[in-house]
């Protein structure tokens, strides 16, 4: 149902997997004006929630995993990514900031998915203040009391052709800051991301199905990140997990996989339920696919172990629906998993550059 | 025995090698006439459906609005969830040709308008989007466009020529506008979206049905194929004298193989596979011969559609199968049909009739009889389809019998008007000169209809075009009447414009219109300033009294004759220019050259009812052009492709005209010279013939030079009456074109004129052919031993 159009934004915008600048063209080099991410810089709230349009690239990351009234088991996401072509400023059409959001429920049987495109600067996709994450009518808005943080409490909603959703969201911790006090290194060279996350939501709302409306609950995890080169040149892709346990702590965890052997540099944060955070660097958090099932053609590992000796932690993640595809312009999977070994719970699974 | 007698037949074209030529040339003749114009029109239906295409637009529904749409209803509605795409449509001038811009947002852009394949590969999003942009345009259009400073071009080779699509925000700076001109809705919406009608007051448009261009050029091509299908007929003709002559020369040896114990069945068999594979080679020929015409006609061709109805058509010819494979089955169905009457003959001949070639048959009383009612129906066919016919396949139809009938009423009307002739004759010679010519009129009938049929279209065509140039001209000149047209690039400089003129004692009369309708036909309409260029020289083909005073007034509209004929008006008749505006009609106008509805009604009236629009074309007329232009570019700041002067468009229009015949005047020529073929064919046919008929003459003492001399005259006398006969049915053919085809074509009719001159030439040129047709057989007589003329007595007959 795609056509090669949206392929072909991505050669400049996100670049296609086969390009040999890592996923998505995340390992391209940013060239010399773009603003680099510095360790020096302090995250500042709210205007960090904002839009950093000096940086090549940015996004608005919400996944949630969901629980109807039956039991039955739902994934959401909602994602607003920004792309600059060029650092340079302009207004209106001849805008340089390009705007690409990604939305999807996930069932046991099905993954629905749709994707936006559009050009910042004529008001159909971009950050507001108040707080609002747009693009056409997918909206992230903050309907928080003014002397909360405005992503305290939020309302989402996004549509497409065959399912639609509005969910609203409750902050029932603080934002946590990953790597170096936010400051994410995704590569020994030295790649590095602005990366902070709310993993705190608590959810309810209603997802519109072909079926009929489904009430549901649950939780969600907010990632905001911005770079301008996150990824070094022989990164292929990813596998990123966020991970809520049943006993109320948290771990984010990636592996950074290199061309040519398939290794994973890695990195961990564990979230106690207070917020409290402890950071590992690569090598302290192992991830092994255990089974690869067939998606769209391709082989993809939906089963994973992960192991992190320093926590006690050692388990295996098994997804909703094996076929949480993303068919988008750059194609990847992204999916609700259940978690089960040493600790349990629920968490968001994604992968890209297979 | 099949082998034998295969070898047998055979043998017969190594002894007749000229005649094996003829009749392949003949066959490849046709074949390539007929699809080069076949391989033009799909190179031609292509580019229009090409057209259509970009973007979608012969599919996908769209949202206008008559002032353009506004980028905040864009945003409005994509922040309402539906799934539209801005389109900002326009066509600008680059050195003499227009460009028509296409701008869009690929980001936005349904999959339907295919822009993928454009867009894709490394960085070339970033520069279609980026500063200075870049423009998508086909290989002969980024060719034109090669040196102008216009954004970076890039080849795209499905696009069709003439366009250039490039991102919204290029095209806003080409076309200097700021609305959009429509948006695209994506045929797949979001589910649970309000409904359009609800969130806009911009109308919904269906895609129309066909494409305007194909049925704007419709005629074009019917016209064309039209020319195709005499050459065809005509390449028949040929042909089937060839093979008329080499079964009647084959007939001893048809007899003998019989004789032997072949059967008639499969003798049939070996004279149709014999044919077939004729058909085959000549066909092949036939299509490199056609590929080679369409390559070579194509650019006329694509000239002649920009000139006449602003089409773009590629000129680069491109190879098609099909297009062979069809070739090829009409050059079979041809033969056939070519041949039919020859196979049919060896059917029903006896087995052991006389196996002498006898001369052809003569012209029984009954069946010129025949062949005269045959002729007398089909004309009156053809006069009745003509008056009371509609469209333009009646008319053409009408065309047709027509032609068929003229050329069935030749051979009777021939021999008549040698009888008629008859007393004038002078000496045993002269008389014998005359029967004999008589006599051979039903074996050159053929050859003489397809020179009947040749010289009549020419006649036919040089007319219309004639009167189209003559008109035209004259045309131009009244309506072109102001010394220097301006094209100001903004309001500022137009009102500088106006000033400098005034100033220099000029009348700046503004061009200016916006686009409505008339009669529900989308239409150009213009207002008019009082001027008495206007009342002088505008040339009204039809109009109430006061019409002009009626216009000002703005209580009548003048309507161009397209829309008054298409629509079937009437002068006084209210017309519908928009929603709650109907007018009636003034006056009719001849809007030559130009294929869209237009109307014309006072410039304060228009002004009233659209404000806005801005006033940047003038029509200065000054007594000093020379003067005002330069004051027009220095003190009014005018770029000086803002300004054309009178002389420079008309030679512009002319030259479009030209180009315009172009093609009708290379198949002209053509035609011709496949019926001067088709007459030396016949020819050497009949001087094997025809030597027991000149046998004893020589033996009465007439020597075979002046024979030869006799031979040339007889030709040449047939060739004349044929000549004028075809006058009258050329001007026939001409009064159809113009009054019928050119109505139901262009829209507007034209007087028709008489160009003598031009018959005089054709006569010498129907003369030159057939002399030069007669020749050989005439030299070969003269060199013909005494021994093959004695044969003649010493063979018993």
């Amino acid at each position: 149902m795609r056509d090669d159009l949206t392929a072909a934004l991505l050669c400049v915008v996100f670049a296609g997997p086969a390009s040999a600048q890592g996923f998505a063209g995340l390992g391209a080099d940013a060239g010399a004006d773009f603003a680099m991410p510095n360790p020096e810089r302090e995250l500042t709230f709210p205007a960090d929630h904002f839009a950093h349009p000096g940086y090549r690239i940015e996004w608005w990351y919400l996944t949630a995993t969901l629980e109807g009234a039956d039991g039955r088991e739902y994934g959401a996401q909602w994602t607003l990514f920004r792309s600059a072509l060029s650092p340079t400023m302009a207004d209106g059409w001849e805008t340089n900031q390009i705007w690409l959001g990604h939305a999807a429920v996930t069932t046991p049987d099905a993954h629905r998915f749709a994707e936006r495109y559009a050009r910042g600067g004529i008001g159909q996709a971009g950050i507001s203040d108040p707080f609002a994450a747009f693009i056409d009518d997918w909206s992230m808005t903050s309907a928080a009391d003014p002397e909360e943080d405005p992503l305290d409490v939020l309302s989402l909603t996004a549509r497409g052709s065959d399912f639609a959703y509005a969910l609203e969201l409750t902050a029932e911790g603080p934002l946590v800051r990953h790597g170096e006090d936010g400051y994410s290194v995704k590569s020994p060279e030295g790649q590095a991301s602005h990366y902070y996350s709310q993993p705190f939501y608590t959810v309810e709302g209603t997802l519109d199905l072909p079926s009929g409306e489904v009430e549901v609950t649950g939780k969600a995890w907010l990632d905001r990140e911005w770079s301008s080169q996150p990824l070094a040149a022989n990164q292929s892709g990813w596998d990123w997990f966020s991970l809520s346990f049943d006993s109320g702590a948290k771990l984010m965890g990636f592996g950074l996989r290199t061309d040519e052997q398939g290794t994973h540099f890695t990195s961990a944060t564990w979230i106690e339920d207070d917020g409290t955070t402890e950071t590992y660097g690569d090598g302290a958090l192992a991830l092994t696919p255990l089974r690869t099932a067939s998606v769209e053609g391709r082989s993809i590992p939906v089963e994973w172990r992960l192991v992190l000796p320093d926590r006690g932690l050692d388990v295996t993640t098994q997804p909703l629906n094996p076929q949480a595809w993303m068919g988008t312009s750059f194609p990847y999977w992204e999916g609700p998993i259940s978690i089960a070994g040493s600790h349990s719970g629920r968490g968001y699974l994604e992968m890209t550059g297979y | 025995m099949t082998r034998t007698a295969l070898l047998a037949l055979l043998s017969h074209w190594n002894r007749h090698r000229l005649q094996l030529a003829m009749l392949l040339l003949g066959l490849a003749l046709a074949t390539a006439l007929w699809s080069g114009v076949q391989a033009i029109n799909a190179e031609a239906r292509k580019s229009y459906d090409r057209a259509a295409a970009t973007l979608g637009q012969d599919t996908l529904v769209r949202l206008t609005s008559p002032d353009g749409v506004t980028l905040e209803q864009f945003v409005a509605l994509r922040r309402a969830g539906w799934l539209v795409s801005p389109v900002l449509e326009g066509s600008i001038r680059v050195a003499d040709t227009r460009l028509r811009i296409l701008g869009v947002d690929p980001l936005t852009a349904p999959p339907q308008a295919g822009l993928a394949s454009l867009t894709q590969g490394d960085d070339v999003l970033a520069e279609f989007l980026g500063e200075p942009g870049l423009l998508f345009v086909a290989p002969e259009t980024a060719a034109e466009l090669d040196g102008e400073t216009l954004p970076p071009r890039r080849i795209a080779p499905d696009l069709a020529p003439g366009t250039a699509i490039t991102d919204i925000t290029t095209a806003q700076a080409l076309l200097d506008r700021q609305r959009l001109t429509h948006l695209l809705i994506a045929p797949e919406q979001p589910m649970g979206l309000t409904s359009l009608e609800d969130l806009t007051d911009l109308t919904r448009s269906t895609p129309e049905e066909g494409t305007d261009l194909a049925e704007l050029t419709d005629s074009f091509h019917l016209n064309l194929t039209a020319f195709g299908l005499l050459s065809f007929g005509v390449g028949l003709f040929i042909v089937q004298s060839a093979i008329g002559l080499a079964f009647e020369q084959r007939r001893q040896t048809f007899r003998t193989l019989r004789a032997l114990g072949l059967g008639l069945n499969r003798l049939m068999t070996l004279l149709a596979a014999e044919l077939a594979i004729f058909a085959l080679l000549a066909g092949s020929l036939g299509l490199v011969i056609g590929y080679a015409i369409a390559a070579a006609l194509l650019p006329g061709v694509a000239g002649t559609l920009r000139g006449l109805y602003g089409a773009s058509v590629s000129g680069a010819l491109s190879f098609d199968p099909l297009w062979a494979l069809a070739g090829l089955g009409i050059t079979l169905a041809g033969t056939a049909l070519a041949g039919a009457q020859a196979l049919w003959r060896v059917a029903r001949m006896p087995l052991l009739a006389p196996a002498q070639p006898r001369a052809w048959a003569m012209a029984s009383l009954r069946s010129l009889m025949a062949q005269g009612v045959a002729a007398a129906l089909l004309l009156s066919a053809s006069a009745f389809l003509v008056v009371f016919g509609t469209g333009l396949v009646a008319a053409f139809a009408g065309l047709g019998a027509l032609l068929i009938g003229a050329a069935l009423a030749l051979p009777p009307l021939l021999i008549g008007a040698l009888r008629l002739v008859q007393p004038l004759a002078r000496g045993p010679i002269g008389e014998w000169l005359l029967a004999d010519a008589r006599q051979q009129v039903p074996a050159l009938s053929l050859a003489l209809m397809a020179l009947l049929l040749a010289l009549s279209a020419n006649i036919g065509v040089g007319t219309m075009v004639g009167s189209f140039r003559t008109t035209f001209t004259g045309w131009l000149d009244q309506r072109l009447s102001a010394e220097i047209y301006v094209t100001a690039p903004d309001s500022a400089s137009a009102t500088r414009v106006r000033e400098v003129s005034i100033d220099l004692g000029a009348d700046p009369l503004p061009i200016w219109s916006v686009e409505a309708e008339v009669a529900g036909r989308p239409a150009t309409l213009y207002g008019i300033t009082d001027h008495p260029s206007y009342r002088q020289d505008w040339p009204l083909l039809f109009a109430l009294p006061d019409a002009w005073n009626r216009t000002y007034a703005g209580d009548g509209v003048m309507v161009n004759e397209q829309v008054f004929r298409s629509e079937s008006l009437s002068l006084g008749e209210p017309v519908t220019l928009a929603e709650g505006w109907d007018v009636p009609v003034a006056g009719v106008y001849a809007d030559y050259g130009n294929p869209n509805a237009q109307a014309m009604i006072g410039d304060d009236v228009l002004a009233a009812r659209y404000p806005d629009v801005p006033r940047l074309r003038y029509a200065i007329h000054t007594d000093d052009p020379e003067a005002l232009a330069t004051a027009l570019q220095d003190r009014a700041e005018l770029p000086p492709q803002g300004l054309v002067n009178q002389s420079k468009l008309k030679a512009i229009s002319l030259r479009v005209f030209e180009q315009t015949f172009l093609v009708t005047g290379a198949l002209n020529v053509l035609t011709l010279g496949v019926a001067g073929i088709a007459v030396l064919t016949s020819l050497l046919t009949l001087s094997g013939l025809r030597l027991p008929q000149l046998a004893p003459l020589w033996a009465f003492g007439v020597r075979p030079a002046r024979l030869a001399r006799l031979e040339v005259a007889r030709t040449c006398i047939l060739a004349l009456l044929t000549w004028a006969l075809s006058v009258p049915v050329g001007l026939a053919l001409a009064w159809v074109l113009l009054a019928k085809v050119n109505v139901e074509a262009f829209g507007w009719r034209l007087p028709m004129l008489l160009f003598p001159g031009q018959w005089i030439w054709l006569a010498g040129a129907a003369l030159l052919s057939a002399g030069i047709a007669c020749l050989w057989p005439a030299i070969r007589l003269t060199r013909l031993p005494p021994s093959r003329l004695l044969r003649v007595f010493a063979h018993e007959r």
